[in-house]
């Protein structure tokens, strides 16, 4: 069984709401990575979203852009990212990692390399931004193959026909974006998702992750009341870029704990 | 439409050019896309907007450009008879209006109030300011902060029309980064905003469209050539960047037996020497950008690379998917021009005709002059002479060392 499935049936039974954090692969530095992905899952992250950096992010705000630029002059590639998914495995085996970019890596690469890779090192899930269902035959075929999930994004755009096609596609959880807009940017319309989540619900039977616009512990709450999963990508980035190479591990470990707890309060209350 | 036994008739109804173009756009557009396909074919097949369009094109563009024959230089050469196409003659001094003219009155239609636009050489940028003053829509330009540089006529123009020039500071700083983050602003404002792409690339519906309303330079000149001549030309030939005055000029013709297709992207310092904007020509592989699948300058890793060409319109590391598909068919050639073979063609058109070319439509002319003295007196190139070069003054003079 896929360790996202595993998981999210772990926090149903104990009613409890998925975290997952992103962080950029290579950011600030390549040995930081695995280290920065040990300390979310010490955090109390349930899914690990790694970022593949992209030469031309289209979808991303100026804090996950800079990101993919550092990564990048860091030298991170595809294969390295992969890598560092392999060393991760080598002590974690249980947490999903889902990795998250732009399809051109990966077409440069060939999808069944990739899959192929995703299956040996331990990826859980695959998310292209750029690739809509419309443009995923392919891919989703290579990557059914090796049993890693297709990632779906759905945004408050998405009509109910299009909900229903994703619906029919996805695996693993289903991320909706909660506004209009790039990565990291503006506020959260919490009647906008709550009026969103039916519709949704109606055709979509997986797990839904809430993203965009997450900052901190209580606004992190309030959507987890509505989905089952909340995606944070652009402030622990920020937190990621104000740290220093000494600090940098414990300042992502002690925010997303910070998350944790309000989460968890969540379910204790 | 034929080609060998094929019907030529593309892109396909999920804007795909056999394995090229599509939608590869992130979710929060798709809707957009989707609408935009809808009412584009919606009046595409209206009789008054077709009107419409025409009569601004005739009015307001004053078209038809007409097609002139360089007798001086063809002269000089000895060979084959050169043709201009002079798009340079149109309103704001480029073929970019055109397009700018059809996607305007779309967007009108559709109810949109705000446009934005993408720009290089800020030709797309000038046009799309001058229809958003012209049909009273509020209008922002992406310029890459390099570009801006080498532009500063162009960037005052548009200020002057009254839109907003927006510095894009990230990635390479030309018109790569312009598109992602027009794309950027479309994601955040696609319910008030029209995005008014400017060369047939894109997520469809766009390179279908583009190419629709540029195919204008085409049919006028399948008409106007034989009342000139007699018959249609040997050779016609334009430059490629993106790729939209070409695959106008040249979609009307891709049936026309016997005519031979020849497309000159941006060679820069040579294709040998990495720095130049060529994907058809520089053994590029396929890959995915701005929202379709084309040919695309990139490293082992998939990541795009810097371009280099001394044509900010030409600057880019994709193509249009049209221009893809009719390289693989071999309907098309495709060769490149080096920026001191595009500055020596400006040179020659300068001296020999008094027309000052922009120096994208410059690399066109930089292989008619290569060819036309392998070629017999009675031939004929016309060449798609695609903009003026007065917003290249700063160019020119800095690179011969005078200081304007």
């Amino acid at each position: 069984m896929n360790r996202i499935q595993t998981t999210f049936d772990n926090l149903k039974q104990q009613d409890r709401k998925a975290l997952i954090p992103f962080i950029t692969a290579g950011d600030p530095s390549l040995d930081k990575t695995v280290p920065l992905m040990h300390a979310l899952v010490a955090a109390g992250a349930d899914v690990i979203e790694l970022g593949v950096p992209f030469s031309d992010p289209m979808a991303d705000g100026p804090t996950i852009q800079r990101a993919s630029e550092r990564a990048l002059k860091n030298g991170m590639s595809l294969r390295g990212v992969l890598a560092m998914v392999a060393e991760f495995r080598q002590t974690d085996g249980t947490t999903p990692v889902v990795l998250m970019g732009y399809g051109n890596p990966i077409e440069a690469m060939g999808w069944e390399p990739f899959a192929e890779r995703c299956a040996e090192v331990g990826v859980d899930g695959v998310l292209t931004v750029d690739f809509p269902p419309e443009e995923s035959a392919e891919a989703f075929e290579h990557l059914q193959r090796h049993d890693i999930a297709p990632i779906f994004l759905l945004a408050p755009t998405t009509d109910e026909a299009r909900i229903e096609r994703v619906a029919r596609l996805a695996r693993g959880y289903v991320y909706y974006v909660s506004l209009k807009g790039v990565t990291g940017a503006g506020h959260l319309d919490l009647a906008a998702i709550a009026d969103k989540m039916p519709q949704l619900r109606r055709h979509i039977h997986l797990p839904i992750g809430v993203g965009f616009g997450i900052r901190d512990g209580d606004t992190a709450r309030q959507v987890a009341d509505l989905a089952d999963a909340v995606v944070i990508g652009s402030r622990i980035v920020q937190e990621i870029e104000n740290s220093t190479a000494g600090t940098v591990v414990d300042n992502v470990q002690q925010f997303v704990a910070g998350v944790r707890a309000a989460l968890d309060r969540r379910t204790q209350a | 439409m034929r080609l060998g036994t094929l019907t030529y008739s593309y892109p396909d109804n999920s804007g795909h050019f056999g394995p090229y173009g599509g939608i590869y756009m992130a979710e929060t557009l798709i809707p957009a896309v989707e609408e935009l396909r809808r009412e584009y074919l919606r009046f595409r097949d209206d009789p008054d907007f077709q009107a419409e369009f025409a009569y601004e094109l005739q009015h307001y563009v004053g078209r038809p450009s007409p097609i002139y024959h360089a007798a001086r230089l063809s002269e000089h050469l000895g060979g084959a008879q050169i043709y201009l196409k002079r798009e340079d003659l149109n309103h704001t001094g480029a073929h970019k209006i055109n397009n700018a003219i059809g996607q305007a009155l779309l967007a009108k239609r559709m109810g949109k109030k705000r446009v934005i636009a993408e720009t290089g050489a800020g030709m797309h940028g000038v046009a799309t300011a001058t229809v958003a003053a012209r049909f009273g829509m509020e209008c922002i330009v992406y310029m890459g902060a390099d570009d801006i540089q080498r532009q500063a006529p162009n960037v005052f123009r548009m200020k002057l029309l009254g839109a907003t020039v927006v510095p894009v500071e990230s990635g390479s700083r030309t018109l790569k980064d312009a598109c992602n983050e027009a794309i950027r602003d479309w994601v955040t404002n696609v319910e008030s905003t029209f995005y008014i792409f400017g060369t047939a690339a894109g997520p469809h519906p766009y390179p279908m469209m583009v190419r629709d309303f540029q195919c204008v330079i085409g049919n006028e000149a399948k008409v106007q050539m034989p009342e000139l001549i007699g018959r249609q030309p040997d050779t016609v030939i334009a430059c490629v960047g993106g790729g939209s005055n070409a695959i106008g000029l040249f979609h009307p013709y891709i049936e026309v037996d016997g005519v031979r297709i020849i497309g000159v992207e941006a060679g820069g310092h040579g294709v040998a020497s990495g720095r130049h904007a060529a994907p058809l020509t520089g053994g590029a592989k396929v890959g995915v950008l701005h929202g379709n699948k084309v040919y695309l300058m990139q490293d082992a890793d998939g990541q795009i690379i810097e371009t280099h060409s001394i044509s900010a319109g030409l600057d880019y590391p994709g193509v249009g998917p049209e221009h893809c598909l009719l390289k693989d068919l071999g309907r098309a050639e495709y060769v490149v021009a080096t920026d001191e073979e595009a500055l020596a063609a400006f040179d020659s058109l300068c001296r020999f005709e008094g027309i000052i070319p922009a120096l994208e439509s410059s690399h066109a002319l930089a292989h008619a002059i290569k060819i036309a003295p392998t070629m017999g007196r009675d031939k004929v190139l016309l060449v798609n002479l695609s903009g003026r070069g007065d917003k290249d003054m700063n160019t020119v003079a800095r690179l011969k060392g005078i200081t304007l």
